[in-house]
């Protein structure tokens, strides 16, 4: 049975009462309403203390009522959904709510690291770098581990968050971030001039302030204002209010990030619903109505339970019926902090006492004073008496000297009013100092960005209304909307006097910044150690490093730094501020991008051919392709890869080489082009015929490489590595379009249109005769090695067969348009059972290039030069191409540079790696006689035993020399003979048979 | 950020490729190793405004002269590169 809601008020607050919610606190059940958020219902069953500090483990209660909260920090959901550091002040209530306080054990309210208080002394600023610095060998085994079991706050789930997140765009003209009076006086007159409005509002509920201080608007209250306006806004097609969205960055060129919290209202998001969506907003205007922070005043035990911001206070009487304590006393040094006393004497609350700093207080709060029974006392609140249970009695050194004491159950803080200058600095604006209200104001925005309302310095909700109108009229009219908007809503201005008061002198903490610990005297400390700096001072004491990033804080730092060094604040400075504005989760980051969407993926034309035939796949870049084709009765890879080998070599067989980039360069200055980006020469490539290019960079190391065919006169099909395919195309276009203007060429990429399969073996053309128009001639003669040519199948449909050899074998390639490529690969299975025929996979693609000498990825390493690649007598020296000069450095053409060779184990029976590094025979390995690497290796079938490529010093020079493979990495030593790359039919008769 | 594409209108960063300074022109045929080595490694490290290369991948796959702030990030031209990078040329 859930407790009472002890500290609810009888009536009032916009909460629902017939909607009664239960929920749970560190195992405890309690109940609130709909409408409530964790945090007030909390406050209505009485509840004071939720968290222990990060530091000293002192007992913490609710500061504030929104998400600039430091201290009621919380483990929201259980399980995988187990979210750490929720602020209590935001998560809405739902049923069956589960929350447990963080940073204490056993728990709450017997916390033993609490004894860190008692050390307070040596736990000050720079603490770590101080006491843990020697001896060095300790970090690791022992501070590290101690320092982590005994910091933090929430723990992680621990395992993978099981909900979606999702990204999306929007577009408008005018966005407005925050729903209080400006903001919603900025979409009246924009949305009314005819611009597309998105007002992102951070609460479940539009309204901001209003909710919580109500007011007169256009001689109506508030509550009626806002339903009407909202009634009015409803009704504009083009205006769009988000709740639960909070505007968190500001990027170049009128980009906005914003976190749509879609479903962290409910247990658990309802089924194909994201838990959260991040929102990338367009803008062309932007208003910042996002409101200003309280912020308290830094005194001996300002972080008692029951020391509550007096916005706050207000906020959970008058809008949620929740009585953060019954006896309140007020500590202010300004007007506002007084409509805290109004709101809980209507509400039936007492006022013990209101400590005003000001020197004046005004003829009607005297007689508010004298009509509730409470005396007013000038001077400042210098210490709390009270604990975990909450305050007890306050301590006031009046002004004069002498001192007095309050009895009160909650004391009710407010220093003054900081606006909410996050937004508006994102771009390295510097905010300014406005000393009327003795806080940092907008200045520098970005490019389309104003603040309007207590943003910007003015809080008054006569000057917010008519701030905000204005500012949303001229957002239209830039973003080109000249609609009439009509006339602004008035309100009368309250006064706003103040009196700057940051730091109460006093015996005992004084908290700065309450989520990281720091106080007073730590700054103070700081600055006699030199980090006067408001950058230093941030990281010497972690000031506003917290996950509410010194919403509270800062400023009260900054000032008390000002303070003791003898500086204005102005001249102290702030902090730079960065995004985001509040807690981002990185899933809401990554959206659908995680596990198997983590990326695109390409499938090939053959692919559920080949999962129909139960082949491995492996991750190529963005494709999924065919390993090995397992058969029945085969214990590995080898051995599936071993057999797909020498059916190739001994039949045909064929693999989809559809992942090859594919471009067609079409124009009268085709061959030219090529000429260009190729070192070798394709203007004098016979129309029919097929060459083996090499492009290089223009520093003269190899880029890519491929076959490329004339088509025709003016048509060239050109082929790119499967990695490269996009990047070829885009060095091409630049080629084409920045150097080469003046050359008459288009390209097309083709890689997606053309279904490609690679058929080899010595059965090659008894299987390809079934599959083409038997008109075609496939003869040596009618089709000799190198040709390319478009020929018609059987069936009428048209192809692009090539005559090309990666594997070394009799073979062609065939190209036919995608759709097809699944029936191409049936069609294969079909026709060529008769002779045997075998998929194979990249595996065994791998073995037969290798066996070939034929170079791929591991040797196009980026730092080879065509040289080294054994290609050096392809570089034409007739014509300018690109890389030709740079390719020619000295060192690039170096006598001793690392070379592809053939390596071979001395030992037959041994397995060779790549990655071995190659030391001269007899030499200790060491980086001063390292010659090179072994780049690719496979188990030979041919050979029977494993063959390998290596980069070598010298090593065409070194053919027959036993070197020394040394693997430090797994451990192998062992010697190994350089050879000739090419292990296989090495005169190239059997691809030319 | 957003580029103005001149042919498919204003898009958003990540439909573009960036490629670098586009200041400096590819030499001549004849040219030397050292002017060769210039245009290859040799950029200005401009606090202020610099114009770039930009390739439209995900629209029009046009190569774009963008002229860009390097303090602000603000764009003050996009024009397409066509010739941007042939001085004189080559072969």
């Amino acid at each position: 049975m859930a407790s009472a809601q002890t500290n609810r008020l009888d009536d009032g607050g916009l909460i629902d009462r017939s909607a009664p919610l239960n929920f749970r606190f560190d195992g405890k059940a309690f109940s609130g309403f709909q409408g409530d958020t964790l945090a007030s219902a909390l406050i209505a069953n009485g509840v004071k203390l939720v968290g222990r500090s990060f530091k000293y483990h002192r007992p913490r209660g609710i500061l504030t009522s929104g998400s600039e909260e430091p201290n009621a920090l919380v483990e929201l959901r259980t399980g995988a959904r187990r979210e750490p550091n929720t602020k209590a002040t935001t998560a809405e209530l739902y049923e069956g709510l589960e929350a447990a306080s963080q940073n204490r054990w056993p728990s709450l309210r017997h916390d033993v690291m609490s004894v860190n208080q008692l050390f307070a002394p040596i736990f000050v600023a720079g603490f770590y770098y101080k006491t843990f610095m020697w001896p060095a060998k300790f970090w690791e085994a022992i501070y590290e581990p101690a320092i982590r079991r005994a910091a933090g706050l929430g723990r992680a789930a621990g395992v993978a968050d099981p909900d979606h997140y999702d990204k999306a765009w929007a577009h408008c003209d005018v966005l407005i971030a925050g729903s209080g009076p400006a903001g919603l006086a900025a979409a009246l007159a924009a949305g009314r001039s005819g611009a597309r409005v998105i007002l992102c509002e951070e609460d479940f509920v539009p309204g901001g302030r209003l909710l919580s201080d109500g007011g007169t608007i256009d001689g109506v209250p508030a509550a009626e204002w806002l339903s009407r306006t909202l009634a009015e806004l409803a009704d504009m097609p083009d205006v769009g209010i988000m709740t639960r969205t909070t505007l968190f960055g500001v990027y170049d060129g009128g980009t906005y990030g914003a976190i749509e919290r879609v479903n962290d209202h409910l247990p658990s998001p309802p089924e194909h619903q994201v838990r959260q969506r991040l929102w990338r907003i367009v803008a062309k205007r932007c208003v910042v109505a996002a409101g200003a922070i309280e912020r308290p005043i830094v005194f001996a035990g300002n972080d008692t339970p029951g020391v509550m911001m007096a916005s706050a206070v207000r906020t959970y009487v008058a809008r949620y019926a929740a009585a953060p304590a019954k006896r309140i006393a007020l500590f202010t040094n300004n007007e506002d902090g007084w409509r805290t006393v109004e709101t809980a004497l209507s509400a039936g609350l007492q006022i013990a006492a209101v400590v005003d700093a000001r020197p004046d207080v005004s003829p009607a709060h005297r007689s508010l004073a004298s009509k509730g029974g409470f005396p007013v006392l000038h001077g400042s609140v210098s210490g709390v008496d009270g604990g975990k249970d909450g305050v007890r009695k306050i301590a006031v050194s009046l002004t004069g000297g002498a001192r007095a004491e309050v009895e009160a159950d909650g004391l009710a803080v407010s220093g003054g009013w900081n606006p909410a200058v996050g937004l508006t600095s994102f771009h390295r604006g510097r905010p300014t100092w406005n000393d009327d209200i003795s806080a940092f104001v907008p200045d520098g925005a970005p490019p389309g960005m104003t603040a309007a309302g207590a943003a910007n310095g003015d809080f008054g909700l006569g000057a917010c209304l008519s701030q905000g109108f204005a500012a949303g009229a001229t957002a239209a009219r830039d973003a080109g909307h000249n609609g009439k908007a009509g006339i602004a809503p008035v309100a009368d201005d309250e006064a706003f006097s103040l009196t700057p008061l940051w730091h109460v002198a006093g015996k005992g903490k004084a908290f700065v910044d309450y989520q990281h610990d720091v106080t007073a005297s730590d700054i103070e400390l700081a600055q006699r150690e030199g980090f006067e700096s408001v950058e230093h001072l941030k990281r010497y004491t972690t000031l506003g490093m917290a996950t509410d990033q010194g919403k509270t804080s800062n400023v009260a730092g900054l000032a008390i730094m000002a303070a003791v060094s003898g500086r204005s604040i102005p001249e102290t400075g702030t902090t730079i501020y960065r995004p985001p504005y509040v807690p981002v989760a990185i899933g809401a980051f990554a959206g659908h991008h995680r596990d198997e969407t983590f990326h695109a993926t390409r499938l090939t034309p053959s692919h559920h051919w080949a999962v129909e035939q139960g082949a491995v796949f492996v991750d190529t870049g963005l494709w999924k392709r065919a390993q090995w084709y397992p058969r029945a009765g085969e214990k590995d890879w080898l051995e599936s890869v071993t057999r797909e080998v020498k059916a190739v070599r001994s039949g045909v067989g064929f693999c989809d080489v559809s992942t090859l980039g594919k471009i067609d360069v079409h124009g009268p200055d085709a061959g030219a082009f090529l000429d260009r980006v190729y070192i070798n020469t394709f203007s004098n490539l016979a129309v029919g015929k097929a060459r083996y290019g090499l492009m290089l960079r223009e520093d003269g190391i190899v880029y890519d490489d491929g076959t490329t065919s004339r088509l025709a006169e003016d048509h060239y099909f050109l082929t790119t590595t499967t990695a490269k395919a996009g990047l070829v195309m885009q060095h091409l276009e630049f080629c084409r379009q920045v150097l080469f203007p003046e050359l008459d060429v288009q390209l097309t990429s083709v890689s997606d249109q053309w279904a490609q399969f690679s058929i080899a073996g010595p059965k090659t053309r008894d299987l390809l005769k079934e599959i083409v128009d038997p008109a075609e001639d496939l003869s040596n003669e009618g089709f000799p090695f190198m040709g390319a040519r478009e020929v018609t199948l059987r069936g009428g449909l048209e192809a692009r067969l090539f005559r090309i050899s990666f594997s070394g074998e009799m073979a062609f390639e065939i190209s036919v348009p995608a759709r097809f490529g699944d029936a191409m690969a049936r069609n294969l299975m079909l026709a060529g059972a008769p002779f045997g025929v075998t998929p194979y996979g990249t595996e065994a693609l791998g073995v037969m290039r290798v066996e070939k000498g034929h170079i791929a990825g591991p040797e196009l390493s980026g730092t080879t030069t065509a040289a080294d690649l054994g290609l050096g007598k392809m570089m034409s020296t007739k014509k300018d191409y690109i890389g030709r000069v740079l390719a020619g450095r000295e060192a690039l053409t170096a006598p001793d540079r690392q070379v592809v060779v053939g390596i071979k184990p001395t030992d037959k029976a041994r397995r060779l790696r790549s990655g071995a590094h190659i030391i001269p025979k007899g030499q200790t390995p060491g980086p001063g006689n390292d010659q090179g690497y072994v780049t690719s290796v496979c188990f030979s079938p041919t050979l029977d035993q494993w063959i390998g490529l290596a980069l070598v010093e010298r090593g065409r020079e070194r053919i027959g020399e036993i070197v020394h493979a040394h693997d430090p990495l797994r451990g192998e030593d062992y010697d190994v003979e350089l050879c000739n790359p090419v292990f296989y039919d090495p005169d190239g008769g059997r691809q030319r048979g | 950020m957003r580029i103005v594409c001149p042919f498919c209108g204003e898009r958003e960063l990540g439909e573009f490729t960036y490629l670098g300074d586009a200041k400096p022109m590819r030499p001549v045929a004849g040219a030397s190793e050292d002017e060769v080595f210039d245009y290859v490694y040799l950029r200005d490290n401009v606090a202020g405004e610099t114009s770039e290369y930009w390739y439209h991948g995900g629209g029009c796959r046009a190569w774009l002269k963008v002229t860009r702030n390097t303090l602000t990030h603000e764009i003050s031209s996009v024009e397409a590169a066509a010739g941007a990078g042939a001085a004189k040329v080559g072969a």
